[in-house]
């Protein structure tokens, strides 16, 4: 049997991913950082003003958070989905499935580059709103590993829509149509328990609820959601997308006829 | 000779039923050029996806130097290169990178000497630099070329290599081709030209509708389903031909210009002097003599409309 981890064909497609990460500079570092700021601006200074503090620090201040968590799981949704789409798109792919790889190691090359860029731009719009607004951290060690934690789940889901998406459109659905409204919907703006009682209790089906409420955790040290269910549904998120992509590659689903 | 890939009982059927493969059998022999033809859709290229990790085989077994595809993938794969029919390379790399790429892929580190040295033969070293967009159809070939040799492997699958390429680079792509050979690299090509299958291969596989018709020894299969004709162009036609000449089975062609006389394996070199003496004693005088053998493509066609 093959054995041997292929550390020099992971560290190839890293590489090869995070080139295109450097070539598309404005689009992928620059442009989610501009979003951060105007939202900021508007949400934080223009209308927070009239908000006033929530869990004991100001608005602007709670929805960084939030803010963060919305770039992560955007960016490491299309990365990870546009990193092995555009391959099958163009047909490289060829060059990654007839090289001696594992699936583990073709899925920790992409979903590694990916994790890395958004994990870096969650953490570049940390240090930008911590220069416009005092933010404190109250489990630094902790909000970073979640913030990588995170990251992963939704490069591996990224991953699995750029695996299974037949067309651009398909690639952009998933994001754009659920992704985001659930994060909008998830508390990124404001605590679920602000919401009257029926709509608090559906908030709960949304996942990204556990998963902005777990990151708020973080910064304030008291959530909206209990913690250890936000950690339960974090963990089954990743169970889940671990199986997925086994199980996608064990079949050959999408990739080989 | 050690045998370089075994192929045995290969079927492969799509998931829409279509029964790409049907039992193919095949063993293919260290440093020896192997052409395998076909006609469109008859599961050439198939068969090179499923050998390159591609394509899901439905059953059989295939082996690459006696290391099985399936479960020795990494030490299989790592000896086989990959030249694909279509032109696709990432635009956006520069042809170093993309060269590079492909070698580290395979779990080899960057190899400077190695990769300039296959740059150089393939004429693209001044192009390193250069992103693969720029380039123009013959040399993205090259490219692709270079990224199937970077990880200088055993075995190499040439699918289409010359499709939509230059004379020049054919005949340059011929060369190398020879001199991967000299260095006992196994070669497997498909190819619709089949004078380039004529001129390289050591040995030819027919495949249609999935099923091999026929793998035998270019020359062997040249000879023993191919045919040798001397034409002799006479300085007036005739009429008919005298019964005094039927034993050689003539035929009359061109306006009763031109008797045709075949070949084979029972009559060659022995009744050709005759057949002169007996023309000659009919008094039927001709201007010249031409011989004609059959090219590999009339063989091939003949093969593949038989079925």
């Amino acid at each position: 049997m093959s054995t041997n981890f292929n550390s020099i064909g992971v560290f190839a497609i890293y590489k090869f991913e995070m080139s295109r990460f450097r070539r598309t500079f404005w689009q992928s570092l620059v442009t989610p950082i501009i979003t951060t700021l105007l939202f900021l601006l508007v949400f934080g200074s223009a209308i927070g003003g009239r908000v006033g503090g929530i869990g004991g620090v100001s608005y602007a201040a709670f929805i960084v958070p939030g803010l963060i968590m919305l770039t992560v799981l955007n960016e490491s949704l299309s990365n990870a989905s546009f990193g092995i789409y555009m391959p099958k798109f163009t047909g490289t792919i060829y060059e990654i499935l007839s090289a001696p790889l594992s699936p583990a190691e073709i899925v920790i090359g992409y979903v590694g580059a990916a994790v890395s860029k958004s994990v870096l731009l969650g953490l570049l719009i940390l240090v930008t709103a911590t220069t416009l607004i005092p933010i404190s951290i109250k489990h630094p060690i902790i909000m970073l590993f979640m913030l990588i934690f995170i990251a992963i789940i939704f490069s591996m889901l990224g991953f699995i829509i750029g695996l299974l998406a037949k067309s651009f459109d398909q690639l952009q659905f998933f994001p754009l149509l659920i992704v985001t409204p659930l994060t909008f919907l998830g508390g990124a703006f404001y605590a679920i328990d602000m919401l009257p009682s029926p709509w608090q209790t559906l908030s709960l089906v949304n996942p990204i609820v556990y998963l902005v409420s777990a990151f708020r955790w973080t910064f304030l040290g008291e959530s909206a959601v209990n913690i250890g269910s936000s950690l339960v549904v974090i963990s089954f998120l990743f169970i889940t997308g671990v199986i997925l992509i086994i199980s996608i590659f064990r079949t050959g689903y999408r990739i080989k006829a | 000779m050690n045998k370089s890939i075994v192929i045995s009982d290969v079927d492969k059927i799509y998931q829409n039923g279509t029964k790409a493969l049907d039992a193919i059998n095949i063993d293919i022999m260290e440093g020896e050029i192997f052409a395998l033809l076909g006609p469109n859709g008859a599961g050439k290229t198939t068969l090179i996806k499923i050998i390159c990790g591609l394509t899901n085989m439905t059953s059989g077994k295939i082996l690459i130097n006696n290391l099985d595809i399936i479960d020795d993938y990494r030490a299989a794969r790592k000896q086989i290169g990959l030249v694909p029919q279509e032109l696709d390379t990432d635009m956006f790399e520069t042809v170093w990178d993309t060269v590079t790429f492909t070698r580290g892929l395979f779990g080899l580190r960057e190899n400077k000497p190695l990769i300039k040295n296959i740059l150089n033969n393939l004429s693209l070293w001044e192009k390193r630099n250069e992103e693969i967009k720029n380039l123009s159809g013959g040399m993205k070939r090259r490219v692709l070329i270079a990224k199937a040799l970077a990880h200088e492997p055993k075995i190499l699958f040439l699918d289409e290599p010359t499709a939509g390429v230059d004379v020049e680079l054919r005949q340059d792509m011929w060369n190398l081709v020879r001199s991967y050979q000299n260095n006992n690299v196994t070669i497997i090509l498909t190819t619709h030209f089949i004078d380039e299958a004529e001129e390289l291969a050591d040995r030819v596989g027919v495949i249609d509708n999935g099923s091999l018709i026929v793998v035998k020894e270019k020359n062997e299969l040249m000879s023993s389903l191919g045919k040798k004709q001397i034409l002799f162009f006479l300085e007036e036609p005739l009429q008919f031909i005298p019964d005094s000449l039927s034993d050689f089975r003539l035929n009359l062609k061109k306006s009763n210009t031109t008797l045709e006389y075949t070949v084979t394996e029972k009559n060659e070199g022995v009744s050709v002097s005759r057949l002169i003496k007996t023309l000659d004693s009919n008094n039927i005088r001709f201007r010249k003599i031409e011989t004609v053998q059959s090219s590999l493509e009339d063989i091939f066609v003949k093969l593949v409309t038989k079925k």
